[in-house]
């Protein structure tokens, strides 16, 4: 064999290997893919099927069997953290994307709000509990609890604000300020209305946050609640509407069913139920997210 | 002349009320930073007492085992050893993300590079829907689905809460973070690297391994890292199955305890000012300081990232 020969064989060999390697890793891809995409769905559809599988009828009451107070608890206070942190995180979105000007003061937001988002949410629970529980000297109470599921919900809704105005078109602006508008009557009566849609999923997205979120409101809302729903009178402990009270909602539920809850027989069946009634409202959420943005799409791009 | 005196009033107002509206802006951006500052002044005030009023010492808090607070306000005296706690934490995320890497590394590349048109319809929405499931709920499956599994499957000693159970519930929790930011990363790597590879003759496998990962590789950093600081962070879903026991544990089959899972069980039952207490908020200050050292860690990469772009 010549020289020539063995180089052509080894160039040969190199060729055949890179292909089956690139063969194998394929399928190793291929297997990973659908290995995870398997094993999410059949996540999903146990933790739906079970919560569903025990279902009495009384899961849907108040009573201790039942999660409606814990339903009802867990809307009013996303309720409250968003009339909270929505003006306010649209006010900062609005900042970031309009006034902001490199430098320190932007290098810090950028970092706060990057930390308010990926806190650890029990730390941020322990602050709401130093600061609206122990230094007010309350016990535990649904408003507490909004403060700090708003603080977390802070950053989902600045960054979508901000993201949303950005990418506007610049006609939007010029337009509005060759009319002689000025900066704040552009952002209000053109921008921000342009903007609505993806300011909307930021909005929806931290509802779900405050859905799901259970640690951090372990030490501020409560793990317990004791509603009467004839009870109309707003300073009463016992009434559905006063904030003032302690207001465990579904995610904690689940947690205290394990807990404080053993006692009761049907703590298995009311936790795997708070599950399926969670995990399907996080696809409703996202649907409806989904469903914004593709239409934001489909009117950016002029309906293709 | 009245008409024009009349204009430039409203003009003038019209200036004001932008002044005043680019203040409130402002005012709504300081107020971000501010709530962040007041939350690290907050508990490093409280997390501090354990050394200032208590008198223990750095070296003690994190290398020392020996847990022996005592638990009246403001008697001091015990022993905050909280070795224990930090390695429980240690070990279970180092496992659940080690368990968690080649699968949400191999899907990002799976819905990017290997299968795009089921990544973008089918995959990738299902991957982002599961980063907001409540981790309680992760937790609650974890607890009466894998919990039960791992006693079974490897007779383990107590009933199967396990660092294994509370590893293989955190993987699954931050596998969509990870693959959401890393399938964005490579996302964004230009195609004019592909098609260069290409042309050269490479296979597909070569082109991602040797081309497009080290061209990403930043961001699937930042991606692995969020996930890191979600993993640190949880609490509830870990307590669910890691048994609480105070313990080394002495195989990952055996429980353990964590910082976050004590922080969760005991802050409430702790009296308030007491020497347990404050060594809560200890662990809870230094779990703080990873996450900022973590969050300033993701904010430098970014920052690079964004003027090599």
């Amino acid at each position: 064999m010549t020289a020539f020969d063995e180089n052509k064989e080894l160039h040969k060999r190199a060729f055949f290997q890179a292909r089956r390697t690139n063969e194998i890793m394929t399928g190793i891809l291929y297997g990973i893919g659908y290995f995870v995409l398997i094993f999410l769905i059949i996540m999903t559809g146990y933790i739906i099927i079970n919560g569903f599988r025990d279902f009495y009828p009384e899961l849907l009451t108040a009573s201790d069997d039942g999660i409606l107070n814990q339903l009802w608890n867990t809307i009013y206070l996303v309720f409250w953290s968003l009339l909270i942190s929505v003006p306010l995180g649209i006010g900062a979105g609005v900042y970031l994307a309009e006034y902001a000007k490199p430098g320190k003061f932007l290098d810090f937001l950028q970092i706060s709000i990057q930390a308010l988002s990926s806190l650890p949410s029990i730390i941020i629970g322990l602050f709401g509990y130093l600061v609206f529980i122990l230094m007010t000297g309350m016990r535990w109470n649904l408003m507490a609890g909004a403060l700090v599921v708003s603080i977390m919900a802070l950053p989902l809704i600045t960054t979508e604000t901000d993201q949303a105005i950005r990418s506007l078109p610049r006609g939007y602006s010029e337009g509005s300020l060759a009319l002689g508008a000025t900066h704040a009557q552009t952002i209000r009566k053109v921008l921000i209305p342009a903007a609505m849609p993806q300011i909307l999923t930021g909005v929806i997205m931290a509802a779900g946050r405050g859905f799901g979120e259970a640690a951090a409101l372990l030490y501020t809302a409560g793990q317990s609640t004791n509603i009467s729903w004839t009870n109309w009178n707003l300073t009463s402990s016992r009434c559905p509407l006063n904030p003032f009270r302690p207001g465990e909602t579904l995610a904690l539920h689940i947690w205290s069913m394990r807990t404080i809850g053993t006692v009761n027989p049907h703590s298995t069946e009311i936790a795997s139920f708070c599950s399926a009634i969670l995990v399907i409202m996080t696809f409703v959420f996202s649907l409806i997210t989904r469903r914004i943005s593709d239409n934001l799409v489909k009117k950016n791009t002029g309906g293709k | 002349m009245t008409d024009s005196s009349d204009r430039s009033a409203q003009v003038h107002n019209s200036i004001k009320s932008d002044k005043k509206w680019q203040k409130t802006y402002t005012i709504c951006g300081a107020a971000i930073i501010a709530l962040t500052i007041i939350i690290g002044i907050f508990l490093v005030y409280r997390g501090s007492e354990s050394f200032t009023k208590g008198g223990h010492t750095l070296a003690e808090f994190l290398f020392s085992s020996e847990w022996q607070p005592l638990d009246s306000p403001g008697t001091f005296g015990g022993k905050i050893g909280s070795g224990i706690y930090i390695w429980g934490t240690i070990i279970t995320c180092a496992l659940g993300l080690l368990i968690t890497l080649p699968f949400a590394i191999g899907a990002a590349i799976f819905l990017t590079e290997i299968s795009p048109k089921l990544g973008k319809s089918l995959f990738r929405p299902a991957v982002e829907i599961y980063v907001g499931i409540p981790s309680v709920v992760y937790g609650w499956v974890g607890m009466t689905v894998l919990v039960p599994w791992i006693r079974d499957t490897f007779h383990a000693t107590k009933g199967g809460y396990s660092v294994l159970a509370a590893a293989i519930v955190l993987a699954v929790m931050i596998f969509p973070t990870i693959t959401t930011v890393s399938a964005d990363a490579i996302n964004s790597v230009s195609n004019d690297y592909r098609e260069a590879a290409y042309g050269l003759g490479s296979t597909k496998w070569q082109c991602i391994h040797k081309v497009v990962i080290p061209a990403a590789r930043s961001g699937i950093f930042v991606g692995v890292i969020l996930g890191l600081a979600r993993a640190l962070g949880e609490a509830l879903a870990v307590s669910m199955v890691i048994g609480n026991m105070r313990a080394f544990p002495a195989d990952i089959l055996s429980p353990t305890i964590s910082l976050t899972t004590t922080i969760a069980s005991d802050m409430g039952n702790t009296s308030n000012n007491g020497e347990y207490n404050l060594a809560l908020w200890s662990m809870a200050l230094l779990l703080f300081i990873i996450s900022m050292l973590l969050i300033f860690l993701i904010h430098h990469i970014s920052k690079k990232g964004a003027e090599n772009a």
